[in-house]
């Protein structure tokens, strides 16, 4: 079978700091995959290079067969990876519902109606729909999060990519997003997520991996590489997450 | 919290107030306007006089200043985005054109357009044999108009840049990551947002503009204060003139200080 998301010897460079030396990674469709490691491991830096929002130095990455060269299949990639931020970055000058329909109408193309429709079908799934005409600055963090994945989901994407979705979050409202995305996984979306979040881990995800100084360092799945790591860097990282 | 008395949550849940608010500050442009008033009814000479002179030139200032605005809008924002673009060229045009610029007296730079550059252009004819090139005469409203907006662009660019520069990182590749290409995230993510963060200082340069748009009088544009130098000469009263050119520039200068305020606040009430 082929991988959804084919990773090949990526290597990154910010100025001198060599953020991505080597990854490789495959994920095949409807897995659902976890990344930990400490912070500046370059996690995100990986996930972003994905959809390209960070060009890379060398290597290749195919996504649901299309290889990002050209600017033209950036966009295409684009359209077909979801990505949720660390920070939400809803749009505050448009409404919830406005945050779902927008990217439908002006990548989409889908006329207003159907875009709404389809908004308002998105912000029931995840909990919100009373709160479709409020403006995203008025919500809790989680609802904003809630809201974030609405609006990424809205374009059909076939992968899902998110970046510590619970870091910014009160405790307290970490759950609600969580259950979000453990339904996503349910229905067999192909997701990887960056969160040190082992209980949603443990649930959800076919495997994990353990990133060090922009390195894949470990591979497993969840169970075994939380309580059986083999390698050292991993029992030092995972020694301090779970205090 | 605002007191919830004219609070009405409108359709869209959003939550309006309707504040009865005077602006104080029109009562300064009415007294101008009064005073304006009441020199002409009781010295009508020379101050009905002069305002009958110096008429036509307000038209001349409001067109030229507007026209021009309109277009240093325009041209402002693309030297804005060339001066936040990644690309290397589009970024050194951008930015050696607003050094340059802003290096340069306003004054001097009309005295070019005005002068020098027909020249240029008919050199170029009389080298090429292009002759309407050779014969070419140059338009004192074009050549001014041209001159301001050329100039203006470069500060408002800088303008735009910032306000652009102050939405966060986020927001750009939120919308990039939607699949939305540079310009339609500019359009509907990025330019909506920077909008508001601009307009005090865009309504600054519009102001800035309109006084400066005097400076065109010395390119043969009868303007205000070219027909107030006009009457002088003629009359020798200095000193009524330049009291009555000065509170004529007042009144448009109050009045577009009001029209500024007043849409700075209606942007954010609708937040
Ligand atoms: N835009 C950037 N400019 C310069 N250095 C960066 C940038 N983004 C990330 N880095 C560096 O790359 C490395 C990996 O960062 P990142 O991928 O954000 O790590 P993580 O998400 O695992 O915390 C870090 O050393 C970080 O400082
Ligand atoms: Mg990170």
């Amino acid at each position: 079978m082929e991988p959804i998301i084919h990773i090949d010897q990526i290597h990154k460079y910010f100025g001198h700091v060599h953020a991505l030396r080597g990854v490789s990674l495959d994920i095949y469709k409807g897995e659902v995959v976890v990344v930990i490691g400490p912070s500046g491991s370059g996690k995100s830096t990986l996930l972003r290079c994905i959809n390209r929002l960070e060009e890379f130095d060398q290597g290749q990455i195919v996504v649901d067969g299309i290889t990002l060269d050209s600017a033209e299949n950036i966009n295409a990639v684009r359209t077909e990876v979801g990505m949720v931020f660390q920070q939400f970055n809803l749009f505050p000058h448009l409404s919830v519902l406005e945050n779902v329909t927008l990217a439908q109408t002006v990548v989409r193309k889908r006329n207003p109606t159907e875009a709404k429709k389809t908004g308002m079908q998105l912000l029931e799934k995840v909990g919100i729909p009373e709160k479709a005409h409020v403006y995203p600055l008025q919500l809790s963090g989680g609802q904003q999060q809630r809201v974030a994945i609405a609006r990424a989901l809205a374009m059909n994407p076939k992968i899902m990519l998110f970046d510590e979705p619970t870091s910014a979050l009160d405790p307290e409202m970490i759950q609600e997003v969580l259950d979000v995305m453990l339904a996503l996984a349910r229905e067999g979306m192909t997701m990887v997520v960056v969160s040190h979040e082992m209980g949603f881990a443990r649930a959800a995800a076919n495997r994990a991996i353990l990133m060090d100084e922009g390195q894949i360092i470990e591979e497993a799945p969840p169970n075994v590489l939380f309580t059986n790591p083999t390698n050292e860097r991993t029992k030092l990282f995972l020694s301090k997450v779970l205090l | 919290m605002v007191s919830s008395i004219n609070e009405n949550n409108s359709k869209n849940g959003e939550k309006k107030v309707h504040s009865f608010y005077f602006d104080r500050w029109w009562l300064l442009l009415f007294g101008v306007i009064a005073i304006i008033v009441l020199l002409v009814i009781f010295k009508p000479d020379p101050f009905r006089r002069i305002i009958i002179f110096v008429y036509d030139g307000i038209g001349v200032t409001i067109f030229t200043t507007v026209v021009s605005f309109v277009l240093v809008l325009i041209f402002g924002l693309v030297a804005g985005l060339g001066r936040i673009s990644k690309n290397i060229i589009l970024n050194g045009m951008a930015t050696i054109y607003v050094e340059l610029v802003r290096g340069i007296p306003l004054l001097v730079q009309l005295m070019f357009w005005y002068f020098a550059f027909p020249s240029v252009i008919q050199e170029v004819g009389n080298a090429f044999g292009i002759s309407s090139f050779a014969t070419y005469r140059a338009n004192p409203f074009l050549m001014a108009i041209l001159g301001l907006t050329f100039c203006y662009s470069a500060y408002m660019s800088e303008v735009y840049r910032a306000g652009i520069q102050s939405i966060s990182k986020g927001q750009m590749e939120a919308a990039r990551s939607l699949g939305m290409n540079y310009f339609q995230s500019m359009r509907f993510v990025i330019l909506p947002q920077a909008i508001r963060v601009i307009l005090p200082p865009v309504g600054n340069e519009f102001i800035t503009l309109l006084k400066d748009s005097s400076l065109i009088s010395v390119v043969a544009v009868a303007d205000i204060t070219r027909r107030g130098r006009e009457f002088m000469a003629a009359n020798f009263i200095p000193i009524q003139t330049w009291v009555m050119v000065a509170l004529l520039y007042l009144v448009l200068t109050l009045f577009s200080a009001r029209i500024v305020n007043w849409i700075e606040r209606k942007t954010k009430l609708e937040r």
